[in-house]
């Protein structure tokens, strides 16, 4: 853990060590603001709306009209904004020639792709971190359950788990951090939008369909239903893809 | 080998006794040399009580003291090889592995690097590969020839030399290397062969004696118009001679 520590450390200080890291904090707190704004604003008109009317009064929540929202938005940019992060983690060694130091070193494969990870899980951390300052608001001026908006973090945090253990993938395969980026967001998208094809499936196929998708998981999360189940789906999706990437350097570093 | 560790069986005690240099310096451009040197320190497992000492060890042996604040990618290929052998020998390891540790220098650099790796003879076992002759013969104490995957040959310079050839010689270059000025050298007393090779002629006589002052002064005496001398046991001629020699039998 100490060792793997050591690699996540050296990544996260070549993020700021370069523009790249501020670059994605702020272009995601950019994009985050914005969606975050037009929720607000929706629930503002709407609870306009709902004062003249007691049914639609009843209806207001603020977990599931703003932050719902909001949650389910960003994650479209996520499938642009993290497969950025991870690209460089292995490809860039290979082109620089810089991964001949970490596979003569003392280090397992294992610390190795961990520690990469691990650094791409903080940034993605810091990312939601910084994010829940306007949740701040939504607490100074409404009365948000607590239950679901740490749930729907939780789904953000592990669908972007999910997306970067993608990314990492695809970065120990290729030394172009362009196919890096690229086939990430394009697997990552199918993986999202999979649930679409379940709506013209049936029977078991839909079943399998849907389960593989992320939607569906990352939905119940939003809305607050924690299952072990969306849990285990995507630790197992996160875990399925390290095991390739550890297999992919294992298999490099006989070379 | 001092590192009596199998490769196989316990690949970490290997990896922590040796220093490698590869060809392609593993170099991340955007840290300072200290951070980097820090950082080889902490994966090559040196304690943490010991990292800082080690790195100001060999920023000092390498002669990185002025640029150790300085960002990789803003110090020159001197310097950028400089800190890959330093880094090589973060861990104070028993065998050195340099790959090429002069390439892409300028003499001056080259020289420098040199006498690095003759400073650390000694401490380390160093083992240097490299495709540049003469370098063998100003820095190491063994040969070990290589080709192709097969080992040619294996012992100190001068063993090398005398197991190749009993013939020793010199390459004349002069004015005009035709049949006529063959023919003269062939009538030395002595001289066992005489042949065309390029514009040269390479004069040959058995090992143990010494007739390059006798080639010399028939050159200058016949008017041939002498240009160049040089021994035929020069690094470069052994080596093609293991290479090709052995590749025959």
């Amino acid at each position: 853990m100490k060792n793997a520590w050591s690699i996540a450390k050296k990544e996260l200080g070549l993020y700021f060590r370069s523009p790249v890291g501020y670059v994605v904090f702020f272009i995601f707190l950019l994009i985050w603001g914005f969606f975050f704004t037009s929720a607000v604003r929706w629930f503002h008109d709407y609870s306009l709306q709902a004062a003249q009317n007691p049914y639609y009064a009843q209806q207001l929540n603020i977990n599931q009209m703003v932050l719902g929202p909001t949650f389910q938005n960003i994650t479209i940019f996520f499938l642009l904004l993290l497969p950025a992060l991870t690209m460089r983690l292995f490809a860039e060694e290979k082109k620089m020639g810089t991964d001949e130091l970490l596979f003569t070193s003392p280090l397992s494969v294992g610390q190795i792709v961990g520690g990469k990870y691990l650094a791409s899980l903080v940034m993605l951390l810091v990312m939601l971190a910084l994010s829940a300052v306007s949740c701040l608001f939504i607490f100074l001026y409404g009365n948000p359950e607590i239950a679901p908006l740490l749930s729907g973090y939780l789904g953000l945090f592990l669908l972007g788990a999910a997306f970067m253990a993608v990314g990492l993938f695809f970065s120990a395969l290729t030394e172009s951090q362009v196919v890096a980026v690229i086939i990430p967001m394009g697997l990552n998208l199918l993986f999202y939008i999979l649930s679409w094809a379940a709506s013209s499936a049936s029977g078991v196929r839909k079943g399998i369909i849907d389960y593989l998708s992320f939607i569906q998981h990352f939905e119940g999360l939003v809305r607050g239903v924690f299952d072990t189940k969306d849990i285990v789906y995507f630790l197992s999706f996160c875990f399925f893809w390290l095991f390739l990437t550890h297999s992919v350097i294992q298999s490099r570093r006989w070379r | 080998m001092g590192a009596a560790h199998d490769v196989f069986e316990a690949p970490d005690a290997v990896k922590r006794a040796i220093g490698y240099l590869p060809e392609v310096l593993p170099l991340y451009q955007d840290m300072t040399v200290s951070a980097y040197l820090g950082f080889v320190a902490e994966i090559k497992q040196v304690p943490k009580a010991k990292r800082k000492a080690s790195v100001a060890r060999v920023v000092a042996s390498a002669g990185l003291k002025d640029v150790a604040g300085r960002l990789i990618r803003n110090i020159s290929r001197g310097f950028k090889q400089r800190v890959g052998i330093a880094q090589a020998m973060i861990n104070d390891p028993q065998v050195l592995i340099l790959d090429e540790p002069t390439i892409g220098l300028d003499p001056a650099q080259i020289m420098e690097i040199r006498e690095l790796i003759r400073g650390l003879r000694g401490e380390h076992t160093i083992l240097l590969s490299t495709h540049i002759l003469p370098e063998v013969t100003q820095v190491c104490d063994g040969v070990v020839v290589i080709n192709e995957g097969r080992l040619m040959a294996c012992g100190s310079l001068e063993d090398l030399a005398a197991s190749v050839s009993s013939a020793d010689g010199v390459l004349v270059k002069l004015r005009r290397a035709g049949a006529e000025e063959a023919a003269l050298f062939r009538g030395l007393p002595g001289v066992d062969k005489v042949s065309a090779e390029g514009s040269e002629l390479r004069v040959e006589w058995r090992r143990g004696r010494d007739l390059r002052d006798d080639v010399a002064r028939l050159a200058l005496d016949r008017g041939l118009g002498l240009r160049e001398m040089r021994s035929l046991a020069g690094i470069e001629d052994l080596y093609l001679q293991i290479v090709s020699g052995r590749a025959e039998q």
